[in-house]
């Protein structure tokens, strides 16, 4: 430490001490949010996600692979049986298998994170002495949170393309209304239905947000998150509680397969969207008023 | 050095009733369930001061710190910081502060230098145009430049604390809030501290600084302010704790009631009888009075004139010197309970 260094040592303490300071500088402190997704991304954990991610489409194609060449069985998720003829199939089924399960733990571990995990580290305490405003880290972290469920979804989707492309013959895809389509149609249509899942996951990440500002203890907003997106899938295939499918964020989850007709059925679409956006303001709000008036005591 | 600066700093303190304080609160108050954390507390730190915050562990010494920033909200109370509402102002106050509370805390797999980068993001008022260089300044004014690129999680419980005291110099500030900001630091680091919440002071920054170490506050603080079991005991400059607790006189007497009459007419503040005696009558029914000689000019012989004037029967009396520490002491009671 250099005690006696100049004044001069700070770049702007020529700043006289009455200068006004209301009103934000910087326009809309963007530089947050670059940070927060440079830290998201950056993290060991979400690398470890994502990879997790990225496995399901690669063994899942690995093993038809192999199993076919034994003649194989005829038992499987949808698309399994089309992945021999088509290997462009392989992205659609991984997603398939991804939704229910494997896509809900990762964002529930990082909406989870969200507040409770900067409540842990007590970096929270830092970031709102900074300040950084309730609302802004809020919002910024649901923002960080739904970018994640875009990469999580890429991610299959991806590396689903490459894998199939490396292990089985690719060629114009059937829809599921019986028309064929050409390479670059289906892209843009596997594209539309990442989108699709994406927006699905919003709702399940607004309720991670709001259960990460309930506790400083990240595991437990993550597991409930998770749990809430397990027991929302239970009720939604118990027929005697079909009253609430409606109203399940979880009810949609596996609409996109509505992409692969021709014309294209936008219904599910548009349902999920209206629901997922009545959890995200639901939710948001929730946690909006929970965060704003919260002690921060970690 | 603190000295050479008393007289500018008194010069800002005339700046009028409103703006005489960085920090005032008015029976700030905060209760968790039915335990009062903080009760009361009246603080109010001039300008340009550096104000040591003084209190055994859970005397309310973060709690209030707490509320101070807007991290907690008060039961009831008022809180001014360098002229705002907290937290209705918080906005407009805190970029002007800095801060270290409870603790320094980080991302512990990032750099030292990249905390301090993802921090200073989130500041709108921080340019972005001189955040490497405002980085690198605040890194190596705690002498962290050599660390800078380390993960967090690699650095000593020292080195974590130096890194928080530079989080809180990313930025030119008005007022710096530091809770103990020498935990975990050897004699060495807690030296280079002080000279350095010294030398931010000469340029002008208010700094409050929690402790419950008397000698360091001592060492480094113009005023004080002593908390005990959730209430601000005391508050001054640490000349006028040190002259309150200068001198004390002790008189054993059986005639207390007049010999504190007489006392009081001196000007003193008799505490009797004084709580450390087991039996408030020592044999011979004489009882042991106790007064601050807080009154300047006011000589021992002529308290006891005063006092035989007054036909007390004095059996004893003596004006003993008390430390500083005594004095805290006195104030916060003797112990290893930490205050419920």
């Amino acid at each position: 430490m250099s005690p006696a260094e100049p004044v001069g040592a700070h770049p702007d303490a020529d700043r006289t001490a009455d200068e006004p300071v209301d009103g934000p500088r910087g326009g809309l402190g963007l530089a947050l949010l670059g940070s927060e997704l440079a830290v998201l991304f950056r993290r060991v954990r979400t690398i470890a996600l994502l990879g997790a991610l990225a496995l399901i489409p690669v063994l899942l194609a690995v093993a038809v692979r192999v199993t076919t060449a034994d003649g194989g069985s005829g038992r499987g998720p949808a698309f399994l049986g089309d992945i021999t003829q088509n290997g462009l199939f392989v992205s659609l089924t991984a997603l398939t298998v991804a939704i229910p399960l494997f896509l809900p733990l990762t964002v529930g571990v990082v909406a989870g994170d969200t507040i409770a995990g900067e409540a842990s580290l007590g970096t929270l305490r830092y970031l709102l002495v900074t300040p950084v405003g309730r609302v802004r880290l809020l919002l910024v972290k649901y923002v960080a949170a739904a970018a994640f469920c875009l990469a999580a979804t890429l991610v299959v989707v991806v590396f689903g393309a490459i894998a199939g492309a490396a292990l089985f013959p690719i060629g114009p895809v059937t829809l599921l209304s019986g028309q064929t389509i050409g390479l670059g149609d289906y892209a843009l249509r596997l594209l539309l239905m990442a989108l699709y899942v994406t927006l699905s996951l919003l709702g399940l990440s607004a309720i991670g947000l709001f259960a990460s500002t309930l506790t400083s203890v990240p595991v437990g907003a993550m597991a409930a998150t998770i749990v809430l997106s397990t027991v929302a899938q239970i009720v939604d295939a118990l027929p005697q509680l079909d009253a609430f499918d409606p109203w399940l964020f979880t009810h949609h989850w596996l609409g996109f397969a509505d992409l692969m007709r021709d014309p294209i059925s936008w219904d599910s679409f548009a349902a999920n969207a209206l629901l997922q956006a009545g959890y995200v303001a639901v939710f948001g709000a929730l946690a909006l008023g929970r965060f704003t008036t919260k002690d921060v005591l970690s | 050095m603190s000295h050479d600066t008393t007289a500018v700093r008194s010069s800002r303190d005339d700046a009028g009733p409103r703006g005489a304080f960085a920090v005032e609160t008015s029976g700030l108050t905060k209760r968790f369930g039915h335990q009062q954390a903080v009760d009361g507390v009246d603080l109010a730190v001039p300008h340009g001061s550096v104000y040591g915050f003084l209190g055994p562990n859970g005397s309310g010494k973060t709690s209030t710190i707490r509320m101070l920033l807007g991290l907690t909200s008060a039961t009831s109370g008022e809180i001014r910081v360098l002229g705002g509402s907290m937290p209705d102002d918080l906005r407009r106050v805190l970029p002007r502060v800095g801060a270290l509370v409870e603790g320094p805390a980080f991302y512990p797999f990032l750099s030292g230098r990249a905390n301090l980068h993802r921090l200073d993001s989130g500041d709108r008022r921080a340019p972005a145009a001189t955040r490497r260089a405002r980085v690198d300044a605040a890194l190596d004014r705690v002498g962290l430049g050599h660390a800078a690129s380390k993960k967090a999680h690699a650095y000593s419980l020292g080195m974590k604390q130096r890194l928080g005291i530079a989080t809180a110099l990313l930025m030119p500030r008005d007022l710096l809030v530091l809770d103990e900001p020498s935990n975990g630091l050897d004699p060495q680091g807690t030296r280079e501290v002080r000279g350095l919440i010294r030398s931010l002071a000469d340029e002008g920054t208010t700094v409050l600084v929690s402790s419950h170490l008397l000698s360091e506050v001592e060492q480094m603080c113009t005023h004080i302010g002593v908390m005990s079991a959730g209430r601000l005991l005391t508050q001054g400059t640490l000349d006028d704790l040190r002259a309150l607790g200068a001198h004390r006189v002790r008189l054993l007497t059986p005639d207390p009631d007049v010999a504190r009459d007489v006392l009081i007419r001196l000007g003193l503040t008799p505490e009797a009888p004084a709580r450390s005696d087991a039996a408030p009558a020592t044999a011979g029914g004489s009882v042991r009075v106790e007064a601050d000689l807080a009154v300047e000019g006011l000589s021992p012989e002529s308290i006891v004139a005063a006092l035989v004037a007054a036909d007390v029967r004095v059996r004893g009396f003596e004006v003993a010197g008390a430390s500083l520490e005594d004095r805290f002491v006195d104030l916060t009671g003797e112990g290893f309970d930490v205050a419920g």
